[in-house]
């Protein structure tokens, strides 16, 4: 198996007045090709922090971290991963199928290319028909799936989501999850995803790595039993139960909520 | 410091630019001194000293402009006609004063125009395309319209100033006693509260912000509508006379030493302003 | 009391105007072959006390007062001043448009009327009543065309004296304006572009922008002609300084505008410094761009109309504004002054139009009216 991501004794402190602040401690994780890997925590506990880092948006302070066995510099560099932030971020003043199009620009692909690959990843995520409108004109399901559409127009093999779909409904979330799901089956593609969602995290991954506040560092890494063809109704199953009550079991020896009793 | 440093370093390259460009302005004219004079092979060093010492320079170098500003002002006794600081202070009460009512009339009439819909309708399109219209244009000819039925001295110019002022006021204070949203109002009713204490304690408070705001526009447009306004009356003196007199007569030191007041003044008032703004909104919670 | 749907402020409005209506009536009565016109409208005025047992239409108080306009400005006297009775008569159309559009904008609000087109005809009411105010009284009441003269007198200058006032519009508008309008602007924004690449020069250039925007610029001018001469290149020079600093100012702070989500965003992509301007932070920074272009149309224009004070070949806005004042050829003061209003709101129109066409996806422009 090819190691996409690779992390050794990472660590990253952001210093502020008062005193640094330790995002990332002593983080060792592995992300083979292919996996969809789920970060849960409570907030603070580092994870899209670390994500960022992936992403060469931070830089670690100790330690080493590979992506695709470069820097995550270099890797940032050659294009190689593709990122969906936790609001959609499209450009108001361009059209759906040209926020799609800003990367393939910048990236400097031809038309005829752009606009194959925009009808392509339009239709991976259910957009056909929506080419000309503005973000504006579309609800926050639908700009989140033209996020990752956009994500996924320049063919990274990595796909880096933070908390995407945190501030949608539970209905549209289940949707666009079950949707991601499919998409991930027929791309192959490796994806790093953050929640706050047990739920979620258990239905997507492949893995979950439990993570965990002050400092920010990984506390449980769960291996998901569940079969890779995943409807929505698995979610019952007594395998999904005993995997999201571990992850619920990880959450608490981390002392994440103990902050409460004080 | 880390603030200032960028700051000072700007200041002092225009320093420099300006004592380097006050050459070549005004070389021809010290050429022509210095024919004059029989002078000849004047060294560079000297030559520029020539140039930053003289009479009615095309451009006046920084010290002579502070120099004149000194002797104008501390140096010279406050009531001779010649004082900047007489000149400054005619401008500075006309300013003063406009801006003191057109502010209480912005302010009335914003409270109008959110209460009635009408005047609201109607008044509001006026307002703002009169914003468009170069008003300014207007003031030498009121202020000589109400000189000829006796109306002189400082009541037609702050009346520019008032007209200038009343603007942005009026405007600012209409979006800010309409900024509370909905679920602030509807809070108001569920308390039942009257129009007046709805007005006092949620309305005037939110508009706080915009008023100031637009006070800073308001202050800084007084003075200039003062300044432009005594363009028309070279006896009523202020410093818009000072530059109007020093443009006949050519005396540059003059013109700058009353520019570089009108912008100490404006300076000077925009920041007061600011810092009422700054004292209010932090005692009413805000965040820096 | 009144058996109609009408607020306090519009009874009282209705009763002012009938009132006023019926004393004017009163008194015209002796002299009713002068103004028969008049008579006959404050007859109708007062018969408007029929709303008492028949509430009528709003429109018929909106004809009331158009017809009382219309007599008034009829029956103005050629010569001397207008006779008592004639003032009721205006109080009584004033209350009556006023009262027409209070009933309107009410009518408005409860959606029984469409917004667009009636909502265009109160500003239009209360300008056309302002205008014919403004004629009664002046001419009414024989104020001193050197403090304000007629509109009726403004409009015929103005058609009378077309071609200077064409000669004028060119030499400032065409002439200064815009060449300096154009050239501090673009000025402006380059300079914006150059000094966002480093953050030292901009924290030090954008206090003195902040300063500079706030100062009395137009004082510059009499240097400016000292520099540039009599002709049109002073003025323009006015104009580049005046329009320079606002711009500079929302330009620097339109490039910051970006979120920090799409600058990540471009930062993913490895977009390079001259692509993240162009594709992100230009288009984010275009409406401050706009608000800065049209704070400048109005500079621009004051700033070469009053530079024309200093000094000017003998031609141009400003020059017949300082020289009819001093003539006291107020009217056609007045009638340069229209000129100026027409060009300034134009101008301002047009980029208003541009900026809604180029900055349509902003919120403040899809949103309508806030």
């Amino acid at each position: 198996m090819t190691t996409v991501v690779s992390a050794q004794n990472l660590g990253l402190t952001f210093p502020t007045g008062d005193g640094d602040i330790v995002a990332l401690s002593d983080v060792n994780l592995t992300i083979n090709k292919g996996d969809f890997v789920s970060f849960i925590g409570p907030s603070g506990c580092g994870k899209t922090t670390f994500l960022r880092a992936i992403a060469d948006l931070e830089k670690p302070t100790s330690g080493t971290l590979s992506v695709n066995g470069m820097t995550p510099e270099q890797a940032r560099q050659a294009r190689a991963y593709g990122y969906v932030f936790q609001a959609a971020a499209l450009y108001p003043w361009r059209t759906i199928e040209k926020n799609i199009a800003l990367p393939l620009e910048i990236m400097g692909h031809s038309p005829a290319e752009q606009s194959e690959r925009i009808a392509r990843t339009m239709e991976l995520v259910n957009l056909s028909g929506f080419e000309k409108k503005y973000p504006w004109q579309l609800s926050g399901g639908m700009q989140q799936r033209a996020s990752i559409a956009r994500a996924l127009a320049f063919d990274a093999d990595l796909l880096l989501m933070d908390e995407p779909f945190g501030a949608l409904d539970e209905i549209v979330r289940d949707h666009l999850n079950s949707e991601l799901l499919k998409l991930w089956e027929r791309t192959q593609k490796t994806i790093c995803f953050v929640t706050h969602s047990i739920p979620e995290a258990v239905y997507l991954s492949t893995r979950i790595v439990v993570m965990s506040p002050r400092p920010g560092r990984v506390t449980d890494i769960i291996e998901s039993t569940l079969p890779r063809d995943r409807p929505l109704d698995i979610r019952e199953t007594p395998e999904f139960l005993a995997i999201a009550a571990r992850v619920r079991e990880g959450l608490r020896a981390g002392h994440s909520y103990d902050g409460g009793a004080v | 410091m880390t603030r200032l440093l960028p700051v000072l370093t700007i200041l002092l390259a225009i320093l420099v630019i300006w004592y380097g460009a006050a050459v070549p302005m005004n070389a021809n004219w010290q050429v022509t001194l210095n024919n004059r004079a029989d002078l000849v092979d004047v060294p560079l060093t000297t030559f520029a000293q020539q140039t930053w010492s003289q009479d009615k320079p095309v451009l006046p170098a920084p010290h002579q402009v502070i120099s004149e500003i000194w002797n104008a002002t501390v140096a010279l006794d406050i009531s001779s006609k010649r004082s900047l600081a007489y000149h400054g202070w005619i401008t500075l009460s006309a300013t003063l004063l406009g801006f003191a009512f057109g502010t209480a009339l912005g302010v009335l009439l914003a409270v109008a125009i959110i209460h009635n819909d009408a005047s609201d309708r109607s008044l509001m399109p006026w307002i703002i395309a009169s914003q468009t219209i170069p008003i300014l244009a207007v003031a030498p000819m009121v202020v000589v319209g109400l000189g000829a039925v006796g109306l002189t001295g400082l009541v037609p110019k702050s009346l520019i100033s008032m007209y200038l002022s009343f603007f942005p006021v009026v405007v600012g204070m209409v979006k800010g006693l309409r900024s509370p949203e909905a679920i602030q109002l509807d809070l108001m009713r569920t308390y039942d509260a009257n129009g007046w204490q709805t007005f006092w304690k949620l309305r005037w408070p939110a508009a706080m912000p915009f008023l100031f705001a637009s006070m800073k526009v308001g202050i800084a447009i007084s003075l200039i509508g003062a300044v432009v306004a005594e363009l028309s009356n070279a006896s009523g003196g202020g410093l818009g006379v000072r530059l109007l007199t020093g443009s006949y007569n050519g005396q540059t030191v003059q013109i700058w030493a009353a520019l570089f007041i009108a912008a100490g003044l404006a300076a000077i008032l925009v920041a007061l302003v600011g810092s009422a703004e700054r004292w209010v909104n932090a005692r009413m919670g805000a965040r820096a | 009391m009144m058996r109609s749907d009408l607020t306090p402020l519009q009874s009282g409005l209705a009763l002012l105007a009938a009132l006023a209506a019926l004393a004017g009536l009163a008194f015209s009565l002796s002299t009713f072959t002068t103004a028969p016109l008049l008579a006959l409208v404050c007859s109708l005025g007062a018969l408007s006390l029929v709303r008492l047992i028949w509430p009528f239409s709003l429109w018929l108080d909106g004809a009331l007062a158009l017809l009382g306009a219309l007599a008034l400005v009829a029956s103005l006297p050629a010569e001397g001043s207008m006779p008592g009775h004639h003032w009721l008569a205006l109080v009584a159309a004033w209350a009556f448009a006023w009262l027409f559009v209070e009933r309107l904008s009410a009518t408005i609000r409860l959606g029984k009327l469409p917004e667009t087109g009636t909502g265009l005809v109160i500003p239009i009411v209360f300008g056309l009543a302002l205008l014919v105010a403004w004629e009664v009284i002046t001419r009414g009441a024989n104020v001193p065309p050197v403090l304000l003269p007629p509109p009726s007198a403004i409009g015929a200058r103005f058609l009378a004296e077309t071609s200077i006032l064409w000669a004028d519009f060119v030499q400032t508008f065409i002439k200064s304006v815009l060449p300096g309008y154009a050239m501090g602007c673009l000025a402006g924004l380059g300079v914006a572009i150059l000094v966002d690449r480093s953050p030292f020069l901009k924290a030090g250039v954008m206090p003195i922008g902040n300063f500079m925007s706030a100062l009395p610029i137009i004082g510059i001018a009499p240097i400016m002609v000292m520099w540039f001469g009599f002709d049109w290149q002073s003025k323009a020079a006015v104009v580049v300084a005046m329009t320079f600093f606002p711009m500079l100012v929302n330009t620097v702070a339109g490039l910051n505008a970006a979120s920090a989500i799409e600058r990540d965003l471009m930062h993913t992509y490895a977009a390079s410094s001259w692509q993240t301007l162009m594709k992100l932070r230009l288009p984010a920074a275009g409406p401050f761009i706009f608000n800065a272009l049209k704070i400048n149309s109005t500079l621009a224009l004051i700033g070469a109309i009053v530079a024309e004070f200093f000094g000017t070949p003998i031609v141009g806005m400003g020059f017949r504004i300082s020289t009819g004042v001093g003539r006291l050829a107020i009217d056609l003061v007045w009638a340069e002054i229209a000129v100026a209003a027409v060009a300034g709101s134009a101008f301002y129109g047009v980029i208003a139009l541009i900026e809604r066409g180029v900055t349509f996806w902003h919120p403040s422009v899809r949103g309508g009216r806030a």
